[in-house]
């Protein structure tokens, strides 16, 4: 083995380091340490000027192990890497002092600063003769992509992958893509139409030469890692053949067997066999087995009978294959709230008290009604109570803000202004209008003759106590603006529903294995500077699967996971970081304690030596399995046992 | 002269070590009895590594991690939390008070914190006396 060689460079960072610890003491104390060879210290060692210093050292001296004791590694541990790597030598054999944020900045001044320097950088000088060559390795990477969830999110993150004329899977569950926007009416603050600016958008998503679109479809199993996942995925009979339907609809016309519709949350009937919507992508429709006839009582078979093209097949399998991509961008959406959860709300206890996405479908000229906004009985209403926060920012159901609320109930009293005149009394906590255009619109409606109550709604109920309030639906509320309990009668009640994680939230986020917050939804990496990537490398969220958001967020997010996920294209391979685990075969007695232990699955057992193995690109390098095994058969590189007892014995020699 | 403990310190390097950074970017000042030793994560410190602390002069050990449910592992620091418990009985077994083993969780904004955990062990670690000779342990 070559002789170990040492450089130590002490940084005074300014005044920083030297105002209160004696860099020369600390420099001419290293430079009495077992194989130091040179040690210096000098004004900013991340200057130039300071880089050089190593530079000719390693190149003239012919150190080979580099020691900075300067501010902290999580600042400036790659800068020097870097350097290190520019003279030809592995950037881990190098370690830093932290004698910046740990000991010039953090104590009071005095000389025991200087002592502290000196052991730490003791330390350093001790573990790093015990540094090895790390190997950086790259590995190809497949580079087609997967997106989970065909909402706004999917299609949009999925186009801009596709543009770049890389290939998408676009997966979704459902038998259309579409995603919640599909059944919204009008967008806000613009007042757009949902469906205008959505369709168009489907239909791109569904010629576009490099986009897959896989619905009715889910994931059920991932492995793999970044670059290199392979993903199961299982397609549900539609029992209707998707190469032969020409869309034409008759079977839906002729089934003679209904069931509530999804896609107009239970507003009306659809048929057995059905497309959620007029505009479906793909326009093949799908038999739902629970509520079809031939299933259930091997009668019937009117669609078999009228289609033409021969599509149905009551034979259809389902289908499980395999994909293999680079890259996964979840983009699972949403649930609502469950409003009759607030049972003095009265949801599904009157029939005129609706959820927010129930009056989308109510406004809309495709839904239940043909955009009439109308009551149970089919009058019009006179006045309408919205009641924000129904499930937000409630310590009972839901703390956090679903962010998306107030603009929609302003959206909506402009809509019920526009069909109804009727009188609109807005009850929230706080408006929160802080998008883009989304205060001038508030300013806009406030102008609308609508009344703004401050406060939370106790309760909705019908009894009345006064001729006026006779048949209607009455909003006890505090006015708090006021101070004033107020009893508002009106004919209707939104309910501006919270937006949840899906109920299979935590399925999907062990499936992929995604971290969630504390309130249900996916964890990203950094909730700054790196809102879209998760701790899964490879595994991107984008839209309300993270939390909630409007569309133009959900929009932007979609796009900045593309990007991410191009990034790695267009590289084609990918770094595998050094600091991982490893196992020598030789100490290994198969335990198999540390296959467990693994929060990545990255620890096999090979059966046919009877010894665990890591996969070196799962390996995150955490060293939880490390610091588990019984036989001392597993080193965490740059981590070592040695390298700490070495590190332990020199701050306290 | 008075009893000034020496303290080793693992810090995990996401949340803690981070933390610790942010107490002296934020120009807080601390004990500087605690001198850090940075590990990946709070759940692989190895048993030996505190008590090779122990045994080579130090007079307690500090482990901090990430909270728990915060971490960058998944779950690393519910290792650590087991680990410790059981290694504080095994120092105690062998004479050794438990309280010169602590583990706490300091998130990377909790600077207060990280000053805290370290004046607060210090103070106890003066009040038990050194650990080689002289110590108040049984």
């Amino acid at each position: 083995m070559e002789e170990v060689k040492i450089g130590v460079y002490v940084c005074h960072c300014g005044t920083n380091i030297a105002g209160t610890v004696d860099v020369e003491e600390v420099a001419k104390f290293a430079a009495t340490l077992p194989n130091v060879i040179v040690s210096r210290h000098y004004g900013y060692m991340c200057s130039d000027p300071g880089q050089d210093l190593i530079k000719n050292d390693i190149k003239e001296l012919g150190i080979n192990r580099v020691v900075v004791a300067s501010c902290s590694p999580r600042l400036h541990e790659k800068t020097f890497q870097g350097v290190l790597r520019g003279a030809a030598l592995n950037p881990y054999l190098f370690q830093m002092a932290n004698i910046r944020e740990h000991c010039s900045w953090l104590h009071e001044p005095g000389p025991e600063l200087t002592e502290k320097a000196k052991r730490m950088v003791r330390a350093a000088v001790n573990r790093v003769s015990h540094h090895e060559p790390l190997e950086i390795r790259a590995v190809p990477i497949f580079p087609a992509s997967l997106v989970v969830g065909g909402g706004i999110a999917g299609m949009q993150a999925a186009l801009e992958i596709a543009n770049a004329n890389q290939i998408v899977y676009l997966v979704e569950r459902e038998p259309s893509i579409g995603g919640h926007m599909a059944q919204f009416d009008k967008t806000f603050p613009t007042l757009d139409c949902a469906a205008c600016i959505l369709t168009p958008r489907m239909t791109e998503v569904a010629h576009h030469p490099f986009i897959r679109i896989l619905t009715y479809s889910e994931v059920v199993e991932i492995s793999g890692y970044v670059g290199n996942f392979r993903v199961k995925i299982r397609r549900k009979p539609r029992y209707v053949d998707e190469e032969k339907c020409i869309g034409c609809g008759i079977c839906q016309e002729k089934c003679p067997w209904k069931a509530l519709s999804e896609f107009d949350v239970g507003m009306r009937k659809r048929k057995a066999i059905y497309t959620p919507f007029p505009q479906a992508v793909p326009n093949i429709p799908v038999i739902d087995t629970e509520h079809c006839a031939y299933f259930l009582k091997r009668t019937c078979r009117a669609c078999e009978k009228f289609c033409d093209a021969k599509a149905i097949n009551f034979e259809q399998k389902e289908l499980i294959f395999e994909l293999d991509v680079g890259n996964i961008i979840i983009a699972t959406g949403f649930d609502t709230f469950d409003a009759s959860k607030i049972t003095q709300y009265g949801y599904a206890r009157y029939p005129n008290v609706f959820t927010s996405l129930e009056f989308e479908r109510l406004c809309s000229p495709s839904g239940p009604t043909e955009g009439h906004i109308i009551l149970a009985d089919g009058r019009q209403p006179d006045s309408v109570a919205i009641i924000h926060c129904v499930g937000s920012r409630d310590k009972n159901y839901h703390e956090y803000c679903s962010r998306v609320c107030c603009m929609h109930a302003l959206k909506h009293a402009q809509l019920l202004k526009e069909k109804t005149n009727a009188d609109v009394y807005q009850m929230y906590i706080d408006m929160r209008c802080f998008g883009k255009g989304y205060e001038e619109f508030y300013e806009r409606i406030q102008k609308e003759n609508i009344n703004f109550i401050r406060g939370k709604v106790a309760k909705v109920t019908d009894q009345a106590v006064s001729e006026e309030e006779k048949g209607k639906l009455i909003v006890l509320v505090e006015d708090t603006l006021l101070g004033r309990m107020l009893r508002v009668p009106v004919d209707m009640v939104i309910l501006c529903v919270a937006l949840e994680p899906r109920k299979d939230a935590g399925e999907v986020a062990r499936l992929f294995h995604l971290g969630r917050s504390a309130d249900g939804f996916f964890l990203e990496r950094h909730p700054k500077l790196d809102p879209v990537a998760t701790m899964s490398e490879g595994i991107f969220i984008v839209g309300c699967c993270q939390g909630p958001k409007d569309i133009p967020d959900t929009v932007a997010q979609a796009s900045a996971a593309a990007a991410r996920a191009l990034a790695m294209i267009v590289r084609g391979k990918m770094e595998v970081p050094a600091i991982t685990a490893f196992i020598d075969e030789t100490k290994c007695s198969g335990c198999k304690i540390c296959n467990r232990l693994c929060p990545y699955s990255a620890i096999f057992f090979d059966d046919s030596t009877k010894v665990s193995r890591i996969n070196q690109v799962l390996c995150q390098g955490c060293g939880a399995c490390a610091a588990a095994c019984p036989s001392g058969a597993i080193t965490h590189n740059y981590f070592t046992a040695d390298e700490i007892m070495a590190e332990i014995e020199g701050v306290l020699a | 002269m008075s009893f000034e403990p020496r303290i080793v310190g693992f810090l995990c390097n996401w949340c803690s070590y981070a933390g610790a950074d942010l107490a002296g970017v934020s120009r807080l000042k601390c004990a500087p009895n605690v001198h850090i030793i940075r590990t990946m994560c709070s759940g692989a410190v190895e048993p030996e590594f505190v008590v090779k602390a122990l045994q080579h002069g130090a007079d307690g050990v500090l482990i901090l991690g990430c909270h728990i449910g915060d971490c960058h592992y998944q779950y690393g620091n519910h290792r650590a939390k087991k680990r410790v418990a059981i290694l504080r009985r095994l120092l105690s077994y062998l004479g050794i008070d438990p309280r010169r083993v602590k583990l706490e969780w300091v998130c990377a904004s909790c600077a207060d914190d990280f000053v805290d955990v370290v004046n607060k062990l210090t103070a106890d670690i003066k009040e038990l006396g050194p650990l080689h000779g002289g110590g108040k342990d049984r």
